[in-house]
């Protein structure tokens, strides 16, 4: 395994080098996957906690669509909202094709279901344990949801991550949405295409080391802030 | 109380949507080409020059030829840059481009394993092309529509082989890029048609050489189309002509003669005077 020791090498070499397009690339990753997120957060969550606590038609069918979209394809998704973003499609006006923006509205679209199917999965859990007190203090569904929502603050930031974790990873549909454009909508997945495309696999792979490095030190970041709000707050 | 807690949310979602939209609000085009000349580092070298002489940045979307023009077709593109002359004829008879300008050309080479089991190396691309198909050597297609794999389709038609019925496990119709093609190419030990550009920024060649170049009908010719602002308003005619217009002129023509890697020249510029 030559390449992997190399690769690993670039990896330490481009990060020492700290070259400005490279954490450029990094920051728009980070921008676009982190604003994805936090939308899909402030839609995914409410949405989750009422489907947990929520008793109307549908119901169920909208519990299994959420889980099934979970495996929503990346190609798909960045497909449908080219369509849409498109000059030729409904959205055409707002000229996002080919933005940052039409690549953080592929993400939401991706990752919201993960977020709201995990968000009810643990607001379930609560709602069984919770039931009963928050009825006797007469809370409203709505207002039921939103207690077990802050109450479940701390376990909630796992649905956070495994959203941000998905988007920051895929690829397809950030290329579709965004072009891959150096210096407008390049970022780490799709420059990493980018250099396989061109055989350049060490680069490629030093890339990938570089992403995964990013991501484990946000995971890392998110886990000491939950365990410092928990101590502070919890 | 209770509405705007509400609408926070919304506020918020809002918010960060327009802190990532707020960023670039700079005077660009959006061009749509190919594969072969972002991947050959050709636009890496011609852009800032362009840039600097205008001040209008250019926005590169890379896809195969086929692609680009249907990008174009929906108005998402305001100036194409391609390499299939009957696609983007046909392009402009629909009325979708205003004119075709040949800007430069390139050369397809028949990349193959440096052992050359089905002997196809020479200087004739069509007695090459059969002598693969006889022996049944791997061969590698773009099948992705881009102007390489219809050169491609082109050579295979004018050697006399019906690739419909001779089609075995020995072709693969890969569907992808140059780029990821000649990487298949590279793992199998594949022979694959290929853009000289590309080849020459390629690295990951393994045992795979130039087998056939030098051919007349290798010849690959690129022209650059202004997306017709009659189908499409927003079309940036202004900035989207003056980038037709300096890669025709002779600082932009100069700028492709000068692009080189390792010492060799990858685009010939050839302009109409």
């Amino acid at each position: 395994m030559y390449e992997l020791s190399a690769s690993l090498a670039l990896a330490g070499d481009l990060i020492a080098a700290g070259d400005a397009r490279l954490a450029g690339i990094v920051l728009l990753s980070l921008k676009v996957s982190l604003g994805a997120t936090l939308v899909s957060c402030v839609l995914g969550m409410p949405l989750g906690a009422l489907l947990a606590v929520g008793r109307f038609a549908g119901r169920r069918s909208l519990i299994v669509l959420f889980n099934g979209l979970m495996g929503l394809p990346p190609v798909v998704v960045g497909l449908l909202v080219y369509l849409l973003l498109s000059r030729a499609g409904p959205l055409g006006q707002f000229g996002l094709l080919f933005t940052p923006t039409a690549m953080v509205v592929a993400q939401i679209v991706l990752i919201t279901p993960i977020i709201a199917a995990l968000t009810r999965q643990v607001i379930e859990d609560e709602w069984r344990e919770f039931r009963e007190q928050l009825r006797s203090l007469g809370a409203s569904r709505v207002r039921a949801a939103r207690t077990l929502l802050w109450n479940g603050r701390f376990s909630l930031t796992t649905s956070a991550l495994a959203g941000f974790g998905r988007a920051i990873a895929e690829v397809g549909a950030v290329m579709i949405v965004g072009g891959n454009i150096d210096g407008v909508t390049r970022v780490m997945t799709t420059t990493i295409a980018l250099e396989t495309s061109k055989g350049d696999l060490p680069l490629a792979l030093a890339l990938g080391a570089i992403l995964i490095g990013v991501v484990l030190a946000i995971n890392a970041l998110a886990y000491a802030f939950r365990q410092w709000a928990e101590r502070r707050w919890g | 109380m209770r509405i705007p807690s509400m609408l926070r949310p919304a506020l918020l979602a809002a918010a960060a949507l327009f802190a990532v939209a707020a960023q670039a609000q700079e005077r660009f085009i959006t061009v749509a080409s190919t594969t072969s000349t972002e991947q050959s580092g050709l636009f890496g070298h011609l852009l800032p020059a362009f840039e600097k002489a205008s001040g209008i940045k250019v926005r590169v979307v890379a896809l195969g030829t086929g692609q680009a023009l249907d990008m174009a077709r929906r108005g998402d593109a305001d100036v194409v840059f391609v390499h299939d002359k009957v696609a983007e004829e046909k392009f402009v008879a629909e009325g979708y481009g205003v004119k075709r300008q040949e800007v430069m050309y390139n050369d397809f080479i028949l990349i193959g394993p440096k052992a050359d089991p089905a002997k196809a190396a020479g200087k004739d691309i069509l007695a090459g092309l059969r002598k693969i198909e006889a022996a049944k050597a791997p061969f590698v297609s773009r099948g992705d529509k881009s102007g390489t794999h219809a050169a491609e389709l082109r050579y295979w038609k004018a050697a006399g082989v019906d690739l419909d019925a001779k089609k075995g496990p020995w072709y693969r119709d890969t569907g992808s890029g140059m780029g990821p093609a000649l990487n298949t190419a590279s793992s199998m030990n594949a022979y694959i048609l290929a853009d000289r550009g590309t080849w020459l920024n390629f690295k990951n060649r393994g045992e795979l050489g130039i087998v056939v170049e030098g051919d007349t009908r290798l010849f690959n010719q690129y022209g650059v189309i202004l997306v017709n602002p009659a189908k499409h308003a927003h079309v940036k005619q202004a900035d989207g002509q003056k980038f037709i217009d300096w890669v025709v002129s002779a600082d932009g023509q100069k700028a492709i003669a000068d692009y080189k890697i390792g010492g060799e020249q990858l685009f010939f510029p050839n302009a109409a005077k």
